[in-house]
């Protein structure tokens, strides 16, 4: 499983967002995090995806906790857990397509041509052919938002955390994406941390499983 | 205030959203500034091109701009001689334009030099941040601390008389400003959402500085480098001016004007007037292109940022 330990983060010196939090995500389950604007649910998904170190308590994967955060943890940890933030556009890099962009993680491992995995990928989250040649200015918000999660599902993490990943899209790119991913959760086993202010939406995805802050 | 022009939807959305850029970036440039763009961008790019196709072809396809000839020395311009000659009897036209394609040169292989050295640094510096970067900034800063003719003559002295050690001394002591500007753009990069997303599945610095950052930098790596061209056209004349630059026989404008000074205390005031002239009609053409190519590009990465 996926914990945060004792967390304690923040930006400002003096000002911590997460004070001594603990959250467990466990493995092949939906668990949902609701909460106002400004709590700090994005300050913890960025620390369990191990991109922001906590001021002290630790994150544990599977276990075992994990220092530092960033380019310090090894590739094998950080490609461990993955992310899907709120906004698609600043998300990708405005300069790449969207089959470079969903292919990243694996061609920065060192596989050269992984489009057979693409094309499986571009399936499971319903985007096509035509499609992954397109610029991101050239798509929408929802097209976007499924080559983000295309790309963080692509090398196959333990656990995926998804911040606000529904708060920009309409209500049918929401089911087909929640769809995705309990799909993800139930046959490969895939922990998740569902991040929402929408509770409605949280209760439907994470069954009663919901952490209220 | 800026007045802002009212677009009709067929007159093109391209450059409405580029003057609404501009407005806030705070630059006052309503249509008219648009047109008064391009009109200054085609005079810099047309007098720049005659410039240097005369300087590839002119002394090419004329007699050799070193013919010395006693006979013919400070003649005053003229049909023969639309320069003049210098003090040894070299037309001065032809002398000239050969001057200028070896200042051209010099001025564009070392502002490459500059321009690839201050990537690489502010691009290190940038992402790596920590101890890296505070030490490559102080050696920034002492490159910057030490005026940059005086650092030049230094390299100079050292390998004095070679075509190279010129390029090396303009090269080595300009890099700096382009590190700063690499370095800022790079800060403002590497936190960015999709920089995060790479290094959360798995991607490293290399990785991240190769795909992401430095296709990122490339407009304004190479805007500060062009603005670097002029720059470095005046101090290989100041270096070879002051007798350290390039070696005598080689025409170059820095080289011409020094010739030409006892030729002024004699009246012959074009020995300096042609060279001179062709020196900062270069120079004004080529920071003319590079200002228009900064006002297209600065508001476009600030439309960019404000995602």
């Amino acid at each position: 499983m996926l914990r945060a330990r004792e967390v304690v983060a923040g930006y400002d010196r003096g000002r911590a967002v997460l004070d001594r939090v603990d959250v467990v995500v466990p493995p092949g389950a939906v668990r949902g995090l609701a909460g106002p604007s400004g709590c700090g649910k994005s300050t913890l998904a960025r620390v369990l995806a191990l991109l922001q170190r906590p001021w002290s308590g630790t994150v544990e994967l599977d276990g075992r906790p994990v220092r530092g955060a960033r380019y310090s943890v090894p590739a094998e940890l950080r490609t461990a857990v993955g992310i899907v933030f709120q906004q698609p556009r600043p998300a990708v890099d405005p300069r790449m397509t969207l089959r470079q962009v969903v292919s990243e993680p694996l061609r920065a491992r060192g596989i050269r041509r992984p489009w057979r995995r693409v094309g499986e990928l571009a399936e499971l989250t319903g985007l096509n052919d035509e499609l992954l040649d397109r610029m991101p200015h050239e798509v929408s918000d929802g097209q976007l938002q499924r080559a983000c999660l295309a790309r963080a599902v692509a090398p196959r993490p333990r656990y995926l955390i998804c911040d606000e990943m529904t708060g920009m899209l309409d209500a049918s790119t929401t089911a087909a994406l929640v769809r995705v991913v309990g799909e993800l959760v139930n046959e490969e086993g895939t922990g998740v941390l569902a991040i929402s202010h929408d509770e409605p939406l949280l209760l439907a995805w994470a069954g009663d499983d919901v952490i209220r802050w | 205030m800026v007045e802002l022009d009212s677009h009709d939807t067929t007159a093109g959305e391209h450059r409405s959203w580029r003057s609404a850029a501009r407005v806030r970036a705070g630059t006052a440039r309503g249509t008219g500034g648009a047109a008064r763009a391009r009109l200054r961008l085609g005079a810099a790019v047309s007098v720049l091109a005659l410039l240097v196709l005369a300087a590839l072809l002119v002394p090419t396809l004329s007699s050799a701009p070193g013919t010395v000839d006693y006979q013919a020395v400070r003649l005053s311009p003229g049909p023969e001689h639309p320069f003049g000659t210098d003090t040894s009897g070299r037309d001065l036209f032809v002398r000239s334009l050969a001057g200028l394609r070896v200042s051209l040169l010099v001025a564009v292989v070392s502002t490459a030099v500059s321009a690839l050295l201050g990537t690489a640094v502010g691009a290190v510096s940038g992402s790596l941040g920590g101890w890296a970067d505070r030490l490559l900034m102080r050696v920034v800063d002492a490159v910057n601390a030490v005026p940059h003719l005086l650092l030049g003559i230094v390299i100079v002295a050292l390998y004095q008389g070679t075509v190279l050690a010129v390029v090396l001394s303009i090269g080595l002591t300009h890099w700096a400003t382009v590190a700063r500007v690499v370095r800022s753009e790079v800060l403002g990069l590497r936190n960015r959402p999709y920089v995060d997303a790479a290094v959360s599945s798995g991607a490293g610095r290399w990785w991240v500085l190769r795909k992401h950052l430095l296709p990122a930098i490339v407009p304004q790596a190479a805007l500060s480098a062009v603005l670097l061209v002029p720059h470095a056209v005046f101090h290989e004349t100041a270096l070879s001016f002051l007798g350290l630059g390039l070696p005598p026989h080689l025409a170059s404008i820095g080289n011409i004007l020094s010739d030409g000074r006892e030729g002024v205390l004699l009246g012959a005031w074009w020995i300096v007037a042609f060279p001179a002239a062709l020196l900062v009609a270069t120079t004004l053409s080529v920071s003319g292109i590079a200002a228009v190519w900064r006002d297209r590009v600065v508001p476009t990465r600030r439309s960019e940022l404000a995602l």
